[in-house]
């Protein structure tokens, strides 16, 4: 174990590993499709750690009642999961300057064990001043796109 | 019932300051599956430039919500909640929210729209500590869904 460099206690993880530099992105580049898993715990979780307890979040019977086709995800998780492709892209040494998405269609999340799958990816849309980065970010559930204009600005070091 | 237009451009009373906590933003953390240390870990964060852990980002939603709830809840505006669903949301940051931090949020309906049988009810909510200084701005657009006409 080195002394120098940070490890959580708790994940044993490194935390400023492979920080990404300003100077080292390129415009254009693609960046590595992420998955993210989201089951009815998931949504329990979040209901909990969020405050949004509205009830399509977590009853089948009432989402069905007002025509929706399953449970669904709440918007802000899906955004959550965007945030964290962001962040783990960009690094503990990177800021957030802005973070913005559109949701076009809900994440349905069944009843089993597995859940609902959603697949972020992203690409450097542009380089701006003050080692600011544009990313574009896509996110698809069951082949549906469910952000769009999701985009992020992140200052690099 | 339909949403009362007079209302644009109104600014709410904010919200009860909020005390950000350690074992809040773990929770959040927890909750949306990010095993970062950076948001639990403060010597990590503390390496990476911070005074203590910080929020992932969407984490500034729960503190929006509270003060977008001034507007969006008051009887008046005549939003009908059960015909909600979240359209568009964005953040502007000065820096993430940390354990500590006590803040506020400050609500303004920033335009109100039809689109076809919908309306966009779209409010501004800047979060500061109580000190005044800037940490976010929430923009939230909420589609009533069969709210036009």
């Amino acid at each position: 174990m080195t002394g120098l460099t940070p490890v959580s206690k708790e994940t044993g993880r490194v935390s400023v590993s492979e920080q990404v530099k300003f100077t080292n992105v390129e415009p254009g580049t693609e960046l590595a499709q992420e998955s993210y898993q989201v089951t009815r715990l998931s949504l329990v979780k979040y209901c909990g750690a969020s405050g949004d307890f509205n009830v399509i979040h977590w009853n089948e019977r009432i989402a069905k009642s007002v025509g929706l086709p399953n449970v669904i995800a709440h918007g802000m998780f899906t955004m959550a999961e965007a945030g964290r492709y962001v962040t783990d892209w960009a690094g503990d040494q990177a800021e957030l300057v802005e973070f913005g998405v559109r949701f076009s269609s809900p994440v349905v999340v069944p009843d089993d064990d597995a859940g609902a799958t959603i697949e972020i990816s992203g690409k450097i849309e542009e380089k701006l001043d003050g080692n600011r980065v544009v990313l574009a970010l896509t996110a698809r559930s069951s082949e549906s796109k469910v952000l769009t204009r999701a985009r992020a600005v992140v200052r690099l070091p | 019932m339909t949403i009362n237009r007079d209302y644009l451009g109104r600014t709410f009373p904010a919200a009860d300051p909020y005390e950000v906590s350690r074992v809040k933003i773990a929770d959040f953390a927890d909750a949306i599956g990010d095993p970062n240390p950076v948001f639990r870990d403060p010597a990590v964060a503390q390496a990476a430039g911070h005074a203590d852990v910080i929020a992932p980002p969407t984490f500034a939603i729960v503190i929006s919500m509270a003060g977008s709830a001034r507007a969006v809840a008051d009887p008046g505006l005549g939003v009908n909640y059960a015909m909600v669903v979240h359209g568009e949301q964005r953040f502007e940051y000065s820096r993430q929210l940390m354990a500590g931090d006590i803040v506020t949020a400050q609500a303004t309906i920033t335009d109100i729209r039809d689109a076809g049988r919908n309306v966009l009810l779209t409010t501004k909510t800047e979060i500061r500590t109580v000190d005044g200084e800037h940490v976010c701005t929430a923009h939230s657009t909420l589609v009533e869904r069969g709210g036009a006409g």
